[in-house]
């Protein structure tokens, strides 16, 4: 690290700027803003929107690594640009929207597919067992909630999808972010859902479509690791197939 | 949605890679050792070859080589996948045909042992 936090120097930002109502296609747009040692990236847009050109877009929100909005790629890898830090790189940044989804507005990213995918898999606990108030609450062991704590701290980023190569090459895939959600609650002990997502990603364009580049679990800001969460319901869909087709008298 | 059929192929690409991971090095390690002259007893050709010709012996060489060969089949498919290579099912009969082909060949050769 520097050492002077608050040194500032010019820093060439290349952007890529779209609008779909005026532009036949995108073009990148090269600014040169004056950055803090300390700045990560979104404050260099948050700079350059405030004070050089106010009609770039783009998403963020907590500034903080939590929320999840500022998925973008920087330099072509998909980063959120509150953890990326501007003293990391040198020269030209170039920054573009998320890889694999239409473009919105210059870096705001189109995520209706993903959402529509995070629905169908049912990310939210359907309990196994139906407890009255009055039964109190469900109870867990902290071994139990180590088995899908990791998996838990997804933020819904998609800078997993924007690093796949499957999702983008078969836009259908369901993707390691949703299969990943799917899996923190399908070994959640309180959840009785399993069967019911078992049926979207145990499929072809399910958890079949992965290869296993692992390329999700490099860029996840939250060390989700998505692809041990998918390898994980390879092996538990594997099993299921077996006792389905041949001891279909074993209760999974 | 119907649930994929991919498990049939996919545990034996499962099976074989952990097999591979583990034994393959083994094997390579002793089969250099044998290649400049250190051949312990116990792996010396007649030892080995008492071994193959035993049901025992059979079975292991067979689970060893047909999980190896299908697994490095699929590995090969997925591969090509993740090249962009969309011919799927053109590549996949191809080298699932060759993991076929050395599988039997494998169960020839131990039969005539």
């Amino acid at each position: 690290m520097s050492e002077n936090r608050m040194a500032i120097r010019q820093v060439e930002l290349e952007v890529l700027r779209y609008n779909p109502e005026t532009d036949d296609e995108p073009k990148f747009q090269r600014y040169s803003v004056p950055c803090k040692n300390e700045w990560c990236i979104l404050d260099a847009l948050n700079y350059l929107k405030d004070n050089l050109d106010p009609t770039l877009s783009y998403r963020w929100s907590c500034h903080m690594q939590v929320c999840g909005s500022c998925g973008m790629m920087i330099n072509g890898e998909p980063k959120l640009a509150c953890k990326a830090m501007v003293r990391d790189y040198a020269g030209v940044i170039r920054i573009e929207p998320l890889s694999h989804f239409p473009i919105e507005r210059d870096l705001v990213a189109v995520a209706d597919d993903f959402m529509a995918k995070l629905k169908r898999v049912k990310p939210y606990l359907i309990p196994g067992e139906k407890r009255s108030l009055a039964d109190g609450e469900y109870q867990q062991t902290p071994e139990q909630l180590a088995r899908y704590r990791k998996y838990a701290m997804c933020i819904n980023c998609m800078l997993c999808y924007a690093a796949c190569p499957e999702y983008g090459l078969t836009p259908k895939f369901i993707g390691p972010g949703a299969i990943s959600l799917a899996h923190r609650y399908n070994q959640d002990s309180r959840d009785g859902g399993r069967d019911l997502r078992q049926e979207e990603i145990a499929t072809n364009e399910g958890v079949w479509e992965c290869t296993f580049v692992g390329a999700c679990s490099e860029v996840c800001p939250k060390h989700v690791d998505p692809a041990s969460a998918l390898q994980q319901v390879k092996v538990a869909s594997t099993v299921d197939w077996y006792l389905e087709h041949f001891m279909s008298w074993v209760k999974k | 949605m119907a649930k994929s059929n991919k498990p049939i192929i996919w545990g034996t690409f499962a099976a074989g890679g952990e097999l591979v991971s583990f034994v393959t090095p083994v094997l390579i390690l002793l089969t250099l050792l044998a290649a400049v002259g250190h051949v312990p007893d116990m792996l010396g050709y007649d030892a080995l070859r008492g071994f193959a010709a035993g049901w025992f012996g059979k079975l292991v060489i067979f689970v060893v080589l047909f999980l190896s060969l299908w697994s490095q089949a699929h590995r090969l498919r997925i591969t090509f996948y993740d090249f962009g290579a969309r011919a799927d099912t053109l590549v996949a009969i191809m080298v699932y045909a060759l993991a076929a082909v050395g599988s039997i060949a494998t169960l020839v050769f131990l039969a005539r042992l």
